[in-house]
């Protein structure tokens, strides 16, 4: 265990410099991300993930922007536990029925303001299961969906690049 | 290979399983026919039988595994097992109608209700304990949330595509998934892939077997609040997914195994990278499962908690950590065996005790065995071609099972002459672990439920389909 602590203090960090926002996400941002808001929360996002019926792939990338590489924390980005904590959902997977009413009762519960992000190419269109008939496809068919990360799964630093134009969009 | 059998040979085979001499490796169905496939000793076997009537007798009335596979058999054909005790709908879940859990009778007991959102970044599904003060009576799962249809899209679908799907049954087995649906999918074409593509993808599935041990390892201890070796071993994980990426092109190594052979090759720098990552993950690795072993309030959580007994795991046939923790001496790269594992030299660890702490033993156990197969994967890599042109389309059966990082994946297909999917059936090892974490929470507390949940790591989008 010491051995361990010690060699934390005294390596230099793993952490990535941060990548540039992706500037296609910051068009698409437009005015949904509003002056208010920026006064209201700062550059601090609590964020809720919301799996609507994905294949996990999602979640291993979401969960990577945890690791020391890429430190998400940094940027005043963290996950909470619950929606009623949360500013933002990231949500992944094509909404399976069995999860429509889920998700619904989970963007009612998240206060306002609010922010939807499809997370992956399922939840963007419905990616290769846009055709089932147990799925409902886009998030955007259940909930409005400020901003569109592609992607199968994304990489965390597409991920990152995404979340980050959404702060960028605050600045002003 | 599937062979068409009588009521009185499908019953033959329930006895079998009922009185413990055949596992139950899968169960599935057609509009007019169940599928059955057994383990016994020495040979793997697929039982048929027609049901002109929608109905065929239930394998889940004698042989508890069997039931919750039937109830998703009712939900998707609408086959009746006749006898099945438990009839409700389980991956269907008809709008409005409140599910009817078991009922639980007793004083001073109250119900727990979680999910399907649950408080981490995972995946879906509804847990609900009961419970008696602090301890946990009873659990039962309601799963199905992230049902998606995989097998109907690939009906009628083109082996590209079935190949595409089944690399996204469950993320993070999508190497796994993708090496099954190949080999059945070989099998019934009629082609054997040139022996580069079968190492390589041997390599990739030893790389996804290495990321997720790694992940589970430090996600148990971190629900034990013990962090540090969660930001550890998510740094391996995260070293692992980005020598795949630069070997493969993904992180995750998805969708490059591909019915006859594989997408990318291995090139001189790619082998270095993995050279580089094995020499890393060993170091730190043996550091790590030290710090594990030596620090008493980490083991004073995991020691004797979510006991699953070997006769459970046995009669389950439970597959991966679930099952080698509790006794269960099986691997599906050893029998029945595919190449190139044949040629490799590697070790099965199995432990008897079945607790949380048996399970994380496995996989550092399998993380050193990994690293010695890549080892071996990398010196002995054949020369030539990575991937054979498919023949021309006929009709045809195949079936495979491949180990994945949590047990043995089974894929069944059937092709037709056009040498597209007629059907498609893929089991993800889940389905035999999910109920024991029922059995295995019993009488813990409710604040080690996360424990024991992880420790299982179970897929809900695998089994949900």
């Amino acid at each position: 265990m010491r051995k361990t602590l010690w060699e934390s203090l005294t390596h230099r960090p793993v952490t990535d410099p941060p990548p540039a926002p992706d500037d296609a996400a910051v068009a698409e941002l437009g005015e949904a991300v509003a002056r208010a808001a920026r006064r209201r929360l700062g550059r601090s996002l609590s964020i809720r993930e919301v799996d609507a019926g994905s294949c996990n792939a999602c979640e291993l990338e979401i969960n990577a922007l945890n690791n020391s590489f890429h430190d998400l924390e940094r940027f005043g980005l963290h996950f909470v536990a619950s929606p009623r904590h949360a500013d933002v959902l990231l949500v992944t997977g094509p909404v399976t029925n069995n999860m429509r009413a889920a998700l619904l009762r989970t963007y009612d519960a998240t206060p306002a303001p609010k922010w939807v992000v499809a997370v992956g190419d399922c939840a963007v269109d419905g990616g290769l299961f846009a055709d089932s008939f147990a799925c409902v496809g886009a998030v955007e068919r259940v909930i409005p969906v400020d901003l569109r990360i592609r992607g199968c799964p994304p990489t965390p630093t597409q991920l990152l690049q995404g979340l980050l134009a959404l702060l960028e969009r605050q600045v002003w | 290979m599937a062979a068409y059998v009588a009521e009185a040979d499908w019953s033959a085979a329930i006895r079998q399983l009922a009185a413990g001499e055949a596992t139950l490796l899968g169960l599935w169905g057609e509009p007019d026919t169940a599928h059955m496939a057994l383990l016994l000793p020495g040979e793997m076997r697929v039982l048929s039988i027609p049901c002109p009537d929608a109905r065929y007798p239930s394998v889940g009335l004698h042989h508890a595994p069997a039931i919750r596979l039937e109830r998703a058999l009712r939900d998707l054909f609408r086959l009746q097992p006749v006898g099945l005790p438990d009839t409700r709908p389980w991956l269907h879940h008809p709008d409005g109608a409140a599910y009817a859990f078991l009922p639980v009778e007793g004083e001073n007991l109250h119900e727990i209700p979680v999910g399907p959102v649950h408080a981490g970044i995972i995946e879906p599904g509804h847990f609900r304990f009961t419970a008696d003060g602090e301890t946990v009576v009873r659990l039962e799962q309601r799963l199905g949330y992230t049902h998606k249809a995989t097998e109907a899209l690939m009906c009628g679908a083109d082996l590209a595509r079935g190949a595409r799907l089944a690399g996204r049954v469950s993320g993070d087995s999508t190497v796994a998934y993708a090496w099954a649906f190949a080999r059945a999918a070989e099998q019934a074409a009629g082609v054997t892939p040139p022996p580069r593509a079968t190492w390589l993808r041997a390599l990739m599935a030893e790389l996804e077997r290495l990321a997720n041990h790694l992940g589970d390892f430090g996600a148990i201890c971190n629900d034990a609040s013990f962090v540090i070796m969660l930001a550890y071993c998510g740094m391996l994980r995260e070293r692992v997914a980005r020598t795949a990426m630069q070997c493969f092109g993904h992180r995750l190594m998805m969708d490059r195994i591909v019915p006859g052979g594989v997408a990318t090759d291995l090139d001189a720098a790619g082998a270095a990278a993995v050279r580089a990552l094995l020499d890393e993950v060993g170091r730190r690795i043996k550091r790590l499962a030290e710090l594990y072993d030596q620090t008493a309030s980490l083991q004073d959580r995991t020691v004797t908690t979510g006991i699953v007994t070997p006769e459970l795991a046995r009669r389950f046939g439970a597959g991966g950590f679930v099952g080698r923790a509790s006794g269960r001496d099986f691997d599906a790269r050893r029998f029945p065996g595919y190449p190139p594992y044949d040629s490799l030299t590697f070790s099965v660890p199995v432990l008897r005790e079945g607790d949380v702490n048996a399970r994380v033993w496995i996989r550092i156990r399998e993380i050193e065995q990994s690293l010695l197969l890549i080892e071996q994967l990398l010196g002995g890599l054949p020369a030539g071609p990575i991937s054979m042109p498919l023949p021309p389309p006929r009709a045809g059966e195949g079936m495979a099972l491949v180990e994945s990082f949590r047990g043995d994946v089974l894929a069944w297909l059937r092709l037709d002459e056009h040498g597209r999917i007629a059907r498609c059936h893929v089991r993800d090892p889940s389905w035999f672990q999910w109920p024991l974490l029922e059995a295995a929470i019993e009488n813990n507390i409710v604040a080690d439920f996360p424990l024991c949940n992880k420790s299982f790591n179970c897929s809900y989008s695998g089994h949900d389909l």
